[in-house]
């Protein structure tokens, strides 16, 4: 499944699963993820999964570039190896106030902010990966006559809790960061958790994600 | 604890991005999280190394500017490990300090940490232990995602710093050194190379890039000539690690540090080697730097070399 092994640097593999961007190539990637997660390999440093590749990073003073490709080449992956999947509902407020992007979001799709609502909370969402910033879920796959694509000028800060679109792509920003997407609610909702150290993250790799709209009154009472 | 139990720095000045460092954490890329962990892990080493202190011990790292402290409690000793100007005050008077040696510091007595010279950097450190927090096995500060001791803060003027153990068995150690520098960074090609136009391939190689204020510890943006796209601006977002050099849309190159992004959308024209990453992070805004193609093979062996030298260095210790 893993086309080709590349170095990252001198002290990376940069696993190539091809160069699409969809659920089947990326359920690889996962699998892979938590194959060799398992494993536990003495001196593998880091594995990050995105949505066609795997980094894995190893320390220097343990494995050569060459020795760990050979390992990580022999690794076989059953085809029935299933994923394990979890359904998870956000709550998700469209309050003018959270609603950053609507009226930009209307005039690039030409439809109106109920149908784009609609739309975007009668879809379940894949979890492709994590990161960038800790724990932001990228979140796929968008109607075709949903996508648009970034703010042509990114904020500066974007609240914590937004959650945005781009692309094929949602997503929920789990800390104030800067950042392009289009913003269509806020969830209240911690979606990464630094006390909860052993499972920080609330949506991981291959998780299905179910938003569900709620009102300004049901949101602050969620934050109390 | 009483306060006359007490072993504490209070802090007269922060310094500039002040915070506990260690050896950083693993193995959380995937959740979002960067290693983190001290900028110049040989100043690292070599601080803990004069102090007889664990392998991963917390330190203060500090840039440009370090804190200016107050000590309270029993006598202790310290170490500042970079290019680093500080004074000692004590009711004997002032002093002027030297990096890689260590002071005894009595209740009352301040260290004030002026500056690094030509460098970014620097360390202090206590024959002790910090009391800290660990979150995912580290107590490295990342102010970033707010992650560390201190909620995740650099520190702040009037912070106590406890310090939980002091090692009576310690024997008072010096080193002379110098330091090392370095202007040619060598890299290895990236995984997006192909992506930039033969002619910008030949600039990136044979002319220098500045340096920018636009750095810190996520970081690293240059100016210099502009690199050209050929293919796309950017690619599917995919995993980053330390030292990955990426083309900005604006054609401008951006080198990932310790504390970066873990998941980036723009094209990699390169890696800086593992062996020249230290001394990378200490050069300064305005200074010019010129990249060197190496092979993956040599990269390798001048990792090796480079952590021989630094055992070399910490058997000097006398």
């Amino acid at each position: 499944m893993i086309k080709n092994i590349l170095n990252l640097g001198d002290a990376a593999l940069y696993c190539d699963f091809g160069s699409d961007v969809n659920q089947e190539i990326n359920s690889n990637v996962i699998k892979y993820f938590y194959h060799i997660k398992k494993l536990n390999l003495k001196g593998i440093t880091n594995l990050t999964p995105s949505y066609n590749k795997l980094i894995i990073s190893y320390d220097l003073n343990i494995h050569s570039f060459l020795s760990l490709k050979k390992k990580i080449e022999n690794i076989e992956i059953k085809e029935n190896n299933k994923l394990e999947k979890n359904l998870i509902e956000i709550p998700v407020c469209c309050d003018n106030n959270f609603a950053l992007d609507i009226k930009r979001v209307e005039n690039k799709l030409k439809l109106k902010s109920e149908i784009i609502l609609e739309k975007f909370f009668s879809k379940n969402y894949f979890c492709y990966m994590t990161g960038f910033v800790a724990g932001m879920p990228f979140l796929g796959d968008l109607e075709k006559d949903m996508r648009l694509k970034r703010l042509e000028t990114p904020r500066v800060k974007v609240p914590k809790g937004s959650v945005g679109i781009t692309e094929q792509f949602c997503n929920i920003y789990t800390f104030e960061t800067p950042g392009g997407w289009n913003i269509l609610g806020n969830t209240p909702q911690n979606i990464f958790d630094t006390s909860n150290q052993s499972n920080p993250n609330l949506v991981n790799p291959g998780d299905t994600i179910k938003f569900y709209r709620i009102t300004l009154d049901q949101y602050n009472e969620i934050k109390r | 604890m009483k306060s006359k139990d007490r072993n504490y720095f209070k802090i007269l000045r922060a310094g500039i991005n002040t915070t506990y460092q260690d050896l950083g954490r693993n193995n959380l890329y995937h959740i979002g999280i960067p290693f983190s962990g001290a900028m110049d892990k040989r100043n690292f080493q070599l601080l803990n190394s004069l102090l007889q202190n664990d392998y991963n011990s917390p330190v203060i790292e500090f840039a440009y500017q370090g804190p200016h402290l107050k000590y309270f409690g029993k006598d202790i000793f310290f170490c500042i490990s970079g290019n680093v100007s500080f004074k000692i005050i004590t009711k004997e008077g002032v002093i002027d300090g030297n990096s890689y040696q260590c002071y005894l510091l009595k209740n009352g007595d301040e260290v004030d940490i002026h500056s690094t010279n030509k460098s970014v950097y620097g360390y202090f450190s206590i024959n002790g232990t910090f009391g800290v927090d660990y979150y995912w096995g580290s107590c490295s500060i990342n102010t970033q995602a707010q992650i560390g001791p201190n909620n995740g803060n650099k520190f702040s003027k009037d912070l106590e710093i406890e310090i939980i153990d002091i090692n009576n068995s310690f024997n008072k150690r010096k080193l002379d050194y110098l330091g090392s520098t370095i202007e040619n960074i060598r890299v290895i090609k990236g995984t997006n190379y192909d992506y930039f136009s033969e002619s910008s391939q030949n600039k990136f190689f044979k002319e220098s890039f500045k340096i920018t204020k636009l750095s810190d510890r996520m970081g690293m943006r240059l100016e210099g000539p502009k690199i050209e796209n050929i293919v796309d601006p950017n690619i599917k977002s995919e995993g980053l690690v330390k030292g990955v050099i990426q083309i900005t849309s604006a054609g401008d190159p951006i080198i990932m540090l310790s504390d970066h992004g873990t998941i980036g959308g723009y094209p990699k024209i390169a890696t800086v080697i593992s062996a020249d990453y230290d001394r990378l992070v200490q050069l300064t805004p305005g200074s010019n730097i010129k990249f060197k193609d190496v092979s993956l093979e040599d990269a390798e062996t001048l990792y090796k070399l480079y952590q021989m030298e630094t055992n070399n260095i910490i058997s000097q210790i006398k």
